[in-house]
């Protein structure tokens, strides 16, 4: 684990510095690598980029609520990213433009480069509520993705097959999403979101409502299917522990607006379990610093509280 | 099973006060028929073709109504949904209108079409008309946004968005609609009809008035609680419940 907070705000200036025109960039780059933290190294291509996004909401005609303020964060081919933050810091709003669904006020969005204009298949988000078609059945709504895109039947049956394979959800395929239990709609929005072949995963407080031993479960399900997909995942959290279980690199939210506060390359070996010494001890270094923005969240509440 | 046998007791019973009663010649029969004797006229009735008649001139009118009323419901609900502008402004006539009861079109119809099949058609659209497009309104603006967030996300765009999630997700809401559209027209139909003479279950009862058979009044109002019940058991009760299996429970959609 390589925690670096202190050189946060220096690392959002040399990001802001780097960002055009290239050279500087490279410039960047070779002089960084004398540092100790590699973690902060931007590499050449990432697969997803966010630089310097702002979103403000305008509350009435007076007031303003910045939502994300100069965010910059790049995400690795193949990473395991987790975001987390108190609620209200944003994270799932930070999704949300990534998956085209919302538009920044500033900034800019990039997959492989190109900027992002809307939602495309190339990246699938996993809502918190999952949003599973329930006139569909479940092979349906695993096979709603390629529908839209007009696959043939065969191939799409074929994929169903697979995905469902790949969740242990294969003799449930004709179920209806009612009559699953929350793990197992959580595996059907998964699969449903795999069989589409995004690129990227966009998983938004996936397992937030699931009980304990499901969850683990899940954890170990989600860890595998990445190791075996090798998919981008970006994984939003309120959950350090589970962060720190699953991610590669944990970055953490200030509350309101949303900024990078911090963030944390997880070197724990693989496969990692939630009650593991190392990863209770990281969670906990992390969760000291989050602390902060999880007191000014509950203070910003009591206040709308007592306002009221 | 214990339902359906207090049920068979209860309408036993209530048939057995109706013969007692009749016995007893508390009232003379033009007033208070025996039960055989509305037997008879709906024996009759379909013996000698009338009431076969009437029915089938009746459902005609609520088949052609009807479906007006539900193809252009369902296009004005969506329609003032989909714009604040409308919602704000025919969204609130649409609600003030429905307190009108429907009957009160007839003069209109009148007027304007004569004592024509197209004056009683108007009246049935006018009944069911608003209770199908507020509910479908409804039902457009409750339906949660994750459904859309989550087909857009898929790749689902414009038309297909509209058919393959928009449309689906809000079919609890659509068969309430239809379902209330049916019974404000079937309302509107036998009330109608019954004011404006020229054949169907409304004209047939007020033949009974005028010819002061009791037993036929009583024998027509029997069939059309038959029909409307016969009509949600076999159409909307099935629809409500293949919903029911895939959906498990119905949001509750209200209008």
């Amino acid at each position: 684990m390589t925690p670096t907070p202190n050189h946060r705000t220096a690392a959002v200036e040399a990001d802001r510095e780097r960002r055009m025109p290239h050279r500087a960039f490279l410039h960047a780059r070779e002089e960084r690598n004398f540092r100790v933290f590699p973690a902060l190294v931007p590499a050449l291509n990432p697969k997803v980029a966010l630089n310097d996004i702002c979103l403000a909401y305008s509350v009435n005609t007076k007031g303003k609520l910045i939502a994300l303020e100069h965010i910059n964060l790049q995400i690795q081919r193949g990473e395991f990213l987790c975001i987390v933050g108190p609620s209200g810091c944003g994270k799932s709003t930070l999704l949300h433009l990534i998956a085209g669904l919302e538009r920044q006020t500033a900034g800019e969005v990039l997959i492989d480069g190109k900027a992002v204009e809307g939602t495309g298949t190339d990246r699938i988000l996993i809502f918190q509520e999952l949003g599973l078609f329930p006139w569909l059945t479940v092979a349906q709504n695993v096979e709603f993705g390629m529908r839209m895109k007009a696959t043939a039947k065969r191939e799409r049956a074929a994929k169903v097959d697979q995905y469902l394979r790949l969740v242990h959800l294969r003799q449930f395929k004709d179920s209806y999403i009612h009559q699953l239990s929350g793990g197992m709609r959580q595996r059907v929005a998964l699969a449903r979101a795999l069989a589409t072949e995004p690129d990227v995963l966009l998983m938004d407080e996936p397992f937030a409502a699931l009980d304990a031993q499901t969850r683990d479960l899940l954890h170990d399900e989600l860890e595998r299917i990445w190791a075996e997909t090798g998919r981008t995942i970006i994984f939003v959290t309120h959950n350090v522990r589970e962060a720190v279980r699953l991610g590669d690199r944990v970055v953490l939210l200030t509350f309101r607006p949303g900024k990078v506060k911090s963030e944390y390359r997880i070197e724990l070996e693989r496969p990692r379990h939630l009650e593991d010494l190392e990863v209770a001890s990281t969670a906990r270094d992390i969760l000291n610093d989050l602390r902060e923005e999880i007191n000014k969240s509950l203070e910003a509440e009591y206040d709308h509280e007592a306002s009221r | 099973m214990k339902r359906a046998a207090s049920r068979g007791l209860f309408y036993l019973a209530l048939i057995a006060v109706w013969v007692i009663l009749a016995k007893l010649r508390v009232w003379p029969p033009y007033i208070f028929p025996t039960p055989w004797g509305v037997f008879e006229a709906l024996w009759a009735g379909f013996a000698d073709h009338s009431f076969w008649i009437a029915i089938a001139v009746s459902m005609r009118r609520m088949l052609v109504g009807y479906g007006v009323s539900v193809v252009f419901g369902m296009i004005l609900g969506l329609g003032i949904a989909s714009s604040k502008f409308l919602e704000e402004t025919v969204g609130g006539l649409l609600v003030s209108l429905q307190s009108l009861p429907s009957i009160c079109w007839l003069p209109m119809a009148v007027l304007w079409f004569g004592l024509t099949e197209k004056a009683i058609l108007f009246v049935v659209v006018m009944g069911s008309l608003l209770s199908v497009t507020i509910s479908m309104e409804t039902g457009r603006r409750q339906l949660p946004k994750i459904y859309s967030m989550a087909g857009r996300n898929l790749g689902a765009k414009g038309l297909q968005l509209f058919l393959y999630v928009t449309l689906p997700a809000s079919l609890p809401y659509i068969v309430t609609g239809l379902k209330q559209g049916w019974a404000f027209a079937w309302r509107s139909l036998i009330s109608g009809e019954m004011i404006f003479v020229s054949l169907g279950l409304g004209q047939l009862l007020m033949m009974g008035r005028d010819l002061n058979d009791m037993s036929q009044v009583i024998a027509v109002m029997v069939l059309i609680i038959a029909l409307g019940y016969l009509v949600d058991g076999l159409v909307f009760k099935t629809l409500e419940r293949r919903l029911e299996e895939r959906w498990g429970l119905v949001p509750a959609a209200t209008a």
